[in-house]
C-alpha cells in the first residue's frame, strides 16, 4: 500500500516540480517489526481455518520439527561443534558436578555419571510425581531435588543454570523414542492437555490446532508452520539467540495468538507439555535442537 | 563464560589443521533498549588471539555484526607439537582463556 502511495508521490512530484515526499522509510520498518504484523498475518490465517477441512489431531507418523527446517538449520544442528545449543550442555556437564546447597553435595553424589543414570529421562517426561500426584517435568524435577536433597534454592525458571541442566540431562537421551506412557495416574493432566490443544483462545481465537495440525507444513511468512512437537527442548533458536524451555516456546504461542500466556510451571503448561510428549510419542528426542 | 574447542589431537608435521571455537557470549549489539526503554550498552567479544606455541597464528577483532555464540574457524599449519591458548576480551573487561594441545608427528 505505501508503495503505491509512493509512486504516486513520485508522479506528482515531477508533474508539479515539488520536492518529493515519502513515507520514511523508518516508518513502514516499525510496522515491519511490530506486533501488528503478526496480528494482520495470523488474522488472514484465522479466516482461512474454518474453510480447512478437519483432520485427525495425531497424524499416523508424527515428523519432528526439524523436518520442516531449511538445510541450513539441519545442518547446524547435526553437527554438535556448530550446535551453539551444546554450550549449555557444556556447563551443564561443569554445573552437574559442582556441589550445592548447605548438603556439600553436587548432583553426581546421588547420581553419578549422568550418561547412564540419566539415559531415558527426556524419553519418559513430564511424569506424574508419586509424592504429591502432580506433573513434572526436568526442570521441576531438578528443583524438587536440589530443595529436598542437597538443600540449595530453587533456580529461576529459564535461568541460565537450569537451561544448562536441563538440557544436559536432557540430551543424555539423544537419539532415543518419546516414550510417555498413558495410564491411570496420568491420564486427568492428558485429557486437560488435550483440552488446552483444542481450546480456541487469544484475540486470534486459535488453537493449537488450527496451526499445527490442520494447517503443519504450509507456510506463515517466511516459517513453515511445523506440527510443534516439543522434542528437541530445550532448544537453540536463532530468534533467541540462546538456548530456551519448551514452556518458552509454549508462551511464544499464547502470545502469538494474543491470549494470556501462562506463568512458567504453571499446571496449564505443565498438563500441555504432557500432552505434547504423549502426541510426539516415536519422534527421537533431538535435545539441543536448533530452531528458527 | 563456557567455550569449546575443536582440534584434531594428532597431526602430521606440516598439515593443515582445521581449528574452531565456539564461545556463549550475548554478543549484546548497543542498539537494543530495555523494557524501561534505557539502551543496552554494547558489549561484545572484541578480540580474540590465538597463540601457537607462542607465537600468534589467529587474531579476530569483532563488532556489534557478529551474532550471539561466535564460532570462529581458522586453518593453520601443524609445525612442532605444542600448546594453542585462546584468549579474548569483552567490552566490560571479561576475558577468558582455553588452552588445548597438539602432538605433531614427523610426517
Amino acid at each position: 500500500m505505501l508503495n503505491v502511495i509512493d509512486r504516486w508521490r513520485c508522479c506528482w512530484a515531477e508533474a508539479t516540480g515539488k520536492p518529493q515526499r515519502f513515507a520514511k522509510p523508518l516508518k513502514r520498518m516499525r510496522f515491519l517489526l511490530s506486533p501488528w504484523r503478526n496480528f494482520c498475518v495470523i488474522g488472514c490465517l484465522a479466516f482461512t481455518v474454518p474453510a480447512l477441512a478437519q483432520q485427525a489431531a495425531t497424524p499416523a507418523k508424527p515428523k519432528s520439527g526439524i523436518e520442516f527446517a531449511g538445510a541450513d538449520i539441519r545442518a547446524m544442528q547435526a553437527d554438535d561443534f556448530a550446535n551453539p545449543g551444546m554450550l549449555w550442555v557444556a556447563r551443564g556437564e561443569k554445573l552437574w558436578n559442582v556441589p550445592a546447597g548447605r548438603s556439600n553435595k553436587s548432583c553426581a553424589s546421588c547420581h553419578q555419571d549422568a550418561s547412564s543414570s540419566m539415559k531415558t529421562v527426556a524419553a519418559r517426561y513430564p511424569r506424574i510425581d508419586a509424592a504429591t500426584g502432580k506433573v513434572i517435568n526436568i526442570e521441576t524435577r531438578i528443583n524438587g531435588c536440589r530443595e529436598r536433597n542437597q538443600a540449595a534454592d530453587p533456580l529461576q525458571y529459564e535461568s541460565e543454570e537450569l537451561l544448562a541442566l536441563t538440557a544436559y540431562v536432557a540430551h543424555q537421551s539423544r537419539g532415543m523414542p518419546v516414550a510417555v506412557v498413558a495410564d491411570a495416574t496420568n491420564r486427568p493432566h492428558l485429557e486437560r492437555g488435550r483440552e488446552i490443544y483444542y481450546r480456541r483462545q487469544g484475540q486470534m481465537n486459535l488453537a493449537c490446532v488450527n496451526c499445527h495440525v490442520q494447517n503443519a507444513g504450509r507456510r506463515l511468512l517466511a516459517e513453515t508452520i511445523s506440527e510443534g512437537h516439543g522434542n528437541a527442548y530445550p532448544a537453540y533458536r536463532l530468534e533467541w539467540q540462546a538456548i530456551g524451555s519448551l514452556q518458552r516456546r509454549l508462551r511464544a504461542c499464547y502470545y502469538g495468538v494474543r491470549a494470556v500466556m501462562p506463568a512458567f510451571g504453571s499446571d496449564e503448561l505443565l498438563d500441555l507439555e504432557l500432552y505434547l510428549a504423549r502426541r510426539a510419542t516415536g519422534l527421537a528426542v533431538e535435545t539441543p535442537g536448533v530452531r528458527r | 563464560m563456557v567455550a569449546r574447542i575443536q582440534l584434531p589431537k594428532t597431526a602430521a608435521r606440516g598439515e593443515v589443521i582445521s581449528v574452531r571455537i565456539a564461545i556463549q557470549h550475548p554478543m549484546e549489539t548497543g542498539f537494543r533498549f530495555d523494557v524501561n526503554g534505557r539502551a543496552v550498552p554494547k558489549n561484545v567479544i572484541n578480540t580474540l588471539t590465538v597463540r601457537y606455541n607462542n607465537a600468534e597464528v589467529f587474531r579476530a577483532e569483532m563488532g556489534s555484526g557478529i551474532a550471539a555464540n561466535p564460532l570462529l574457524q581458522f586453518y593453520t599449519v601443524a609445525g612442532a607439537s605444542g600448546e594453542f591458548v585462546f584468549e579474548w576480551i569483552d567490552d566490560a573487561g571479561q576475558r577468558g582463556t582455553e588452552r588445548a594441545m597438539l602432538e605433531v608427528q614427523p610426517g
